[in-house]
């Protein structure tokens, strides 16, 4: 379905934020996930459906001050 | 030496983790400094996030991680939520931007946020003004220490409001004080400590500087030093001279 992965569109086969993930080869990597502006625990990822046009934020510690 | 939240940090130094020529020169200032506290921010991952994550927590500091371009209380607050999941912390750097020439914080927006955030379980270190009724509202919100500006982030020119700044620390005499934002210099950092701060919070200053390296050592001693001065009672300031050698016993010599 087409997603907004970071910003960017994109076709992905995933129904879950979990699926979203892996198809992203991110299923191990220690990244944070928010939803259309909402926290997705890790928890949670595998029974959070996608829908088209969703909106996924995949975040990592970076440089900050 | 700086207590929040219960925690014991062995250092009045707080360190950014943006803006150095290299990883490497990064890890160098921190041991050079001995900083106890490394902020972070979170970013989309495009790779590199991983890399990094092992560089900070090698550091020796404990991670502060921030909410740094959040305009709102909606990506403050989740900002935060993917942060304390990420970093395993409930500590979190609340920055809510209210002016984007100036960086300054939208108050407002920083109180609705802390709020929040505190009825979540956060630790907050929200980056405030040296509002005194900004500061009472944030602590009635739950923060157990405030961070006001020195000046904007990144500026580098120092104190602008020291005057405001003393005034914020004799009003909570009880409360950790970090000046955070607008050090350049470590005069600037020995300043805030000699106003009694419990610490100083800068990135810019060393990440930028010719020597980081240097500079992160630098910013150490100053800030140390400003806080021995400060526990030492400095004199007061006075308009006209007073003579330090003694008057009585000069020779008459006409």
């Amino acid at each position: 379905m087409k997603l907004t992965i970071n910003g960017e569109r994109r076709e992905l086969n995933a129904a879950t934020v979990a699926e979203a993930l892996a198809a992203l080869d991110m299923g191990d990597a220690r990244v944070a996930t928010a939803l259309n502006g909402d926290f997705v625990p890790a928890a949670a990822r595998a029974d959070t459906a996608l829908s088209p046009g969703d909106a996924l934020e995949i975040v990592a510690p970076m440089q900050g001050g | 030496m700086p207590v929040f939240y219960g925690k014991h940090i062995a250092s009045p130094l707080m360190l950014g983790t943006a803006q150095y020529p290299s990883p490497a020169i990064l890890a160098d200032a921190f041991r050079a400094s001995g900083a106890g506290i490394a902020t972070v921010s979170l970013r989309r991952e495009a790779g590199g996030g991983q890399d990094f994550l092992r560089l900070v927590e090698g550091l020796g500091a404990a991670i502060l991680p921030n909410t740094a371009g959040c305009h709102s209380v909606k990506e403050a607050v989740t900002t935060a939520q993917m942060a304390r999941e990420l970093l395993g912390t409930d500590w979190i750097k609340l920055e809510v931007i209210g002016h984007s020439d100036l960086l300054s914080p939208d108050v407002f927006a920083l109180v609705e946020a802390a709020t929040e955030l505190s009825a979540q379980g956060f630790k907050v270190f929200p980056y405030c003004t040296e509002d005194l009724s900004v500061a009472e509202r944030l602590l009635r919100a739950g923060c157990e220490v405030l961070m006001p500006w020195g000046a904007p982030i990144g500026s580098g020119l120092g104190l602008n409001n020291p005057h405001g700044l003393r005034a914020l620390r004799a009003a909570f005499p009880e409360v950790p004080l970090v000046v955070d934002a607008g050090i350049g210099r470590p005069s600037h950092a020995a300043c805030a400590m000699e106003l009694g701060f419990d610490a100083v919070l800068l990135n810019t200053a060393v990440a930028k500087a010719g020597d980081p390296v240097a500079m992160a050592r630098a910013m150490a001693q100053a800030a140390k030093a400003g806080r021995a001065a400060y526990l030492a009672d400095p004199i007061e300031p006075r308009e006209m001279a007073a003579p330090s050698t003694p008057v009585i016993g000069k020779a008459f010599l006409q």
